[in-house]
């Protein structure tokens, strides 16, 4: 999927993303940033409710290429412009992370190994 | 004569790899001049002359059953029976190449026998070439070419790291600084990418960067980290002024931390930093006193490539 994909699922607000044909072809979920950093794969989307700069930061080193901010939290305007400079997209959504996960999984085609 | 000097057995790797792995087919010529058994000598002279080849396939239907040759032509002339069919004169005790073998066979078929030129038949046993020993060279020039292009770009990246080498870059790091935490180790990973380090090795480096950092902000008086770089290797130091680890056995265990509620609320102090650093480096020292602690985290910067 692409980044500009995110922006379709239900839910999901573009806060900023402007690298919307970059390729994502992964996903991680975390709030601790140690392990984000550590884990995470790259070109994948980091689903968090960490709405704050440094998550930007480790995004960036991490590889990530986008950010799914949860839990209806807002994203500072200090983020935001960490996110335009190091060219990762931000999302907002009211859904858990879980709800959002899901629904990135499905959209990564990840959903097929399950029992249904 | 028409020796190519590549054998199969003491050639570079680069070298073997293309001659097995280019077929005769890439390399043979399709657009062929052809004559029946019909053809009279001298109409196949002309036809030589004209497109410039000195040996010319003589077939029924797609099917080769022999080749005059310039000899063949020159004889022809010497002993007057230039104005006979091809199929009185004509080489019919022929050897042939099939399109599916890798050109080293041809490589080795040119160097054992006399022939300019061999026909090449596909599997059903119908005529579909004729390859030289010019087509092999001029193609194995283009391949090696090309080769030598990926070496030399491969080159000119080790060249780039030697370019940075004995840079040292301090980044000061001050106590709680959260709006800038994450600078230096971004700073860090773009030297490293324009150096053109592949990208698992930066990774690493922006780990063990980014968890000594972060441990710099939260846990630290302030410091600074240090970035060295040498044609091998980037050594990472933090260093700080207090205060201290009081136990660092404890503080180099997974899930072991010191940090206050509010500054995991942010995501940070899960005490895995220091050990998440150790694991990516491929030397890993750590000092610590009442008056300050220093991490020194070397990573490898071409792992893959044997030493020199």
């Amino acid at each position: 999927m692409h980044v500009q994909d995110l922006a379709a699922l239900e839910g999901f607000k573009a806060e900023h993303s402007e690298l919307e044909n970059w390729e994502i072809t992964d996903a991680y979920c975390g709030d601790l940033l140690s392990d984000v950093m550590g884990n995470a794969p790259s070109e994948s989307v980091l689903v968090t409710i960490q709405a704050h700069k440094n998550t930007v930061a480790v995004a960036s080193l991490a590889g990530i290429r986008a950010l799914v901010i949860c839990n209806n939290r807002s994203v500072p305007s200090d983020m935001l412009e960490a996110a335009k400079e190091e060219d990762i997209s931000i999302f907002t959504t009211k859904d858990t992370q879980f709800e959002a996960s899901c629904k990135i999984a499905k959209a990564l085609g990840r959903l097929d190994a399950g029992t249904d | 004569m028409q020796e190519i000097p590549i054998n199969t057995y003491n050639s570079p790797n680069v070298i073997l790899e293309l001659i097995y792995k280019l077929k005769i087919k890439d390399v043979m010529t399709t657009d062929l001049v052809t004559a029946t058994k019909d053809t009279p000598l001298r109409e196949i002279q002309y036809i030589m002359r004209e497109r410039q080849v000195t040996g010319l396939p003589i077939v029924l239907g797609k099917r080769l059953i022999g080749i005059v040759s310039m000899d063949d032509i020159i004889q022809a002339l010497d002993k007057g029976y230039i104005d006979e069919k091809a199929q009185d004169h004509m080489t019919r005790n022929l050897i042939v190449l099939e399109d599916d073998m890798p050109i080293s066979f041809a490589i080795s078929y040119f160097d054992r026998f006399s022939y300019h030129r061999f026909p090449v038949l596909n599997k059903h046993k119908e005529l579909v070439g004729m390859i030289t020993s010019r087509d092999i060279t001029s193609t194995l020039l283009v391949e090696i070419n090309r080769e030598i292009e990926d070496l030399e770009k491969r080159t000119r990246t080790t060249g780039l790291s030697e370019e940075m080498s004995g840079e040292i870059h301090t980044y000061s790091i001050l106590k709680h600084d959260f709006e800038n935490a994450g600078y230096a180790s971004t700073e860090i990973k773009k030297r490293l990418k324009s150096a053109g380090i592949a990208p698992h090795v930066i990774r690493r480096a922006a780990i063990a960067s980014y968890e000594l950092e972060m441990n710099l902000v939260v846990h630290s008086d302030g410091g600074e980290l240090i970035a060295e770089y040498s044609p091998q290797t980037i050594q990472i130091t933090a260093r700080d002024s207090g205060p201290g680890i009081s136990d660092v056995e404890s503080a180099m265990t997974a899930g072991w931390t010191t940090a206050s509620e509010w500054i995991r609320s942010l995501g940070f102090g899960a005490g895995m930093g220091l050990p998440n650093v150790k694991s990516v480096a491929d030397d890993f020292a750590i000092e610590s006193t009442l008056n300050g602690t220093t991490v020194v985290c070397v990573i490898a910067l071409h792992p893959n490539q044997e030493e020199t």
